[in-house]
């Protein structure tokens, strides 16, 4: 029997794109907070020139300011890892982008919120509007460098849009302090503004970053809190996870590798991380570092918060004792760019204030660390001789 | 009376759950963090404390639908803690938030002033009077070996260090050993208005009376040193 011939249909998946039609599921924050401005319940702070759009989880655009930022700074990273916030800064000084880095700053105080709800709704917006008020007084637009403060401000944004009664008392307590109520037009935390300038760092780039396998931990509290103001792009993941942090890794060429539980909270748990470390503790190595360990072998993982950078680095110490696969250097998306672009490892990066060895990374990096640490003792013996107060940015790069 | 044989904290009136229960329901959030409950357990799957405590978020969102007031107030007393508050449970189909709904529970067993929550509470007491009195939440000189021993021999040795080393570090503000950086007076005055004005202060009162003590102290010092009475701050929310 004669066989028809086959017919060959050229698939056509990859021609396919994806083209977003419906309108975003969730309401546009920023076209409230206008319609309150225009009713004079409240000031709108408008995002400062030069600004790059960026697109969020559902197509809006977000605009990221690109200077006159006003650095809200993080407890857990001035605390326990300064080489964090001290690499926000450094970056901003490389680029000559103007910046203020205030004392009229206060936590959010979300941390101990969300571990002790010690405080109550009216608290946490009047501490959220006092900081905003501040950033406006003093002519500077916010950058939130912690990631629960990020998404603490944008649940404290949508309560304050939705009752007028919070509204109410948050401009009684403003009014008292003789401050004015006002309130961002975008909420912007800074590993966007590093995402934003992520090619910009890569044409400052000195070392190559090619054979540096990294795995990304994004944190739970900048995607998961108010999800359609994170940033996505199809190019990364599809557009089908943040692409935070995996996008300055890849532009600087080095090797983001996947793990199965990329989604995965680190185990910080707010009150836990203080007082109830063993949860902590035994989530963070076994669920993420073992996992990445075990399927990514990465040289250093890259994330973009306070709490995620602390839980998975300190964590690894205590567990060894029990044989467990652990290793993996932890770092900021901040401190890897400012690597990237010849920063002192220990003067700008402050890395002796982790707890895994970054060592072996750094050499795979073509960095003298004998060298480099040696300059550090160098400094901190003339502060011990009195010879000088402190650091300044011109002994960190000298 | 409980549905189920082996429940707890029976010897509770049901009035005094019920009263807790409805001040969650009347959280001004609640409206937006309950819309049903599949019971298709992915909120279970995403939680990390659902793995290492007797702990699932989905049993919250489905005991405030179905209006369960004693298995709320167990869980109110013996699981709310639990939580780590990441949120990953919002990966809800349904749009629910059961990290919310905890978070407005532990709200209310911190205003009752619930013994579970003292417990809960007691190590975490000198986080609440540091975030309070200073304006910043952890500090350099909490990395003390005997508060961390589990974090490792560097600990120690920033620890020794610490006075030298953060005086190594180039931003101004972060040459503090007490404060995560350099809070303004300013701030630190106007953050206590704001627990006055808000009632944050009568909150820690009914909690830890000794950190209530101690941080009025505190707060009616400063207010004192800039010509202000502690007493003049009503809370503005009781009005």
């Amino acid at each position: 029997m004669e066989q028809a011939p086959a017919v060959h249909t050229e698939s056509k998946v990859p021609m396919r794109e994806f083209v977003r039609k419906g309108k975003p599921p969730t309401e546009d924050y920023r076209e409230k907070l206008f319609e309150l401005e225009a009713k004079g319940e409240l000031e709108v702070h408008r995002v400062p020139d030069p600004i790059m759009e960026v697109e969020t989880k559902y197509g809006r655009k977000k605009k990221i300011p690109l200077e006159h930022t006003w650095h809200h700074k993080s407890c857990g990273q001035c605390g326990h890892i300064p080489g964090y916030s001290t690499s926000i800064f450094w970056l901003h000084r490389q680029f000559g982008l103007d910046y203020y880095d205030p004392k009229d700053q206060s936590s959010c105080t979300g941390w101990n919120y969300y571990a002790s709800s010690t405080s109550n709704a009216a608290a946490q917006a009047a501490v959220a509007a006092r900081n905003f008020a501040q950033a406006k007084l003093d002519g500077y637009y916010p950058l939130i460098h912690c990631g629960t403060s990020f998404g603490h401000y944008k649940e404290t944004r949508e309560e304050i849009i939705h009752h007028p009664e919070l509204r109410d008392q948050v401009r009684r307590i403003m009014d008292r302090l003789k401050m004015p109520f006002v309130f961002p037009e975008e909420i912007v935390h800074y590993s966007e503004w590093v995402h934003a300038m992520r090619h910009r760092i890569a044409e400052k780039q000195v070392l190559d970053f090619s054979d540096i396998t990294v795995t990304v931990h994004p944190a739970c509290h900048y995607h998961k809190l108010v999800v359609e103001d994170a940033i996505y792009d199809r190019e990364l993941y599809d557009g089908q996870r943040t692409a935070i942090v995996t996008g300055l890794v890849e532009a600087l060429g080095a090797k983001a590798a996947d793990y199965s539980t990329w989604h995965d909270c680190c185990g910080f748990g707010f009150r836990h991380i203080l007082v109830s470390r063993d949860f902590s503790r035994s989530f963070a190595t076994i669920r993420k570092i073992e996992r990445m360990k075990e399927e990514a072998d990465p040289d250093v993982t890259i994330t973009h918060d306070t709490g995620c950078v602390t839980t998975l680095d300190k964590s690894q110490f205590a567990v060894q004792a029990h044989g467990r696969n652990v290793g993996i250097p932890v770092m900021a998306d901040s401190q890897f760019a400012a690597l990237s672009m010849g920063a002192h490892p220990y003067n700008v990066c402050q890395l002796h204030w982790h707890g895994v060895d970054s060592k072996p990374l750094l050499e795979k990096m073509g960095i003298d660390h004998v060298k480099a640490w040696k300059e550090f003792e160098a400094i901190t013996e003339r502060i011990e001789n009195e010879e000088i107060d402190f650091m300044t940015w011109e002994d960190a790069d000298a | 009376m409980s549905i189920y044989k082996d429940a707890k904290y029976m010897d509770v009136p049901y009035e005094e759950k019920l009263k807790l229960f409805n001040e969650v329901k009347e959280d001004m959030r609640y409206d937006y963090s309950l819309y049903g409950c599949y019971e298709c357990g992915i909120c279970v799957a995403a939680c990390p404390s659902a793995r290492f405590y007797d702990f699932s978020p989905r049993v919250f969102a489905q005991i405030m639908a179905r209006e369960d007031v004693d298995t709320f107030y167990e869980l109110l007393n013996d699981n709310v803690w639990d939580c780590s508050q990441c949120y990953s449970c919002t990966r809800c189909p349904r749009q629910n938030n059961p990290g919310g709904i905890i978070l407005m529970m532990r709200d209310a067993a911190v205003r009752a002033g619930l013994q579970s929550a003292k417990d809960a509470l007691r190590a975490y007491s000198r986080i609440i009077y540091k975030v309070m009195s200073t304006g910043t939440q952890v500090t350099p000189d909490m990395l003390q070996p005997d508060f961390f021993p589990d974090w490792g021999t560097d600990v120690k040795e920033v620890a020794e260090n610490l006075d030298v080393w953060r005086r190594a570090i180039p931003p101004e503000t972060l040459h503090t050993t007490e404060l995560a950086w350099d809070v303004s007076e300013k701030t630190r005055l106007e953050l206590y208005m704001i627990w006055k004005l808000t009632g944050n202060l009568e909150l820690i009162e009914g909690i830890d009376e000794g950190i209530y003590m101690i941080l009025e102290e505190v707060m009616e010092e400063l207010l004192d040193d800039h010509g202000y009475d502690i007493d003049d701050f009503e809370n503005i929310l009781e009005e």
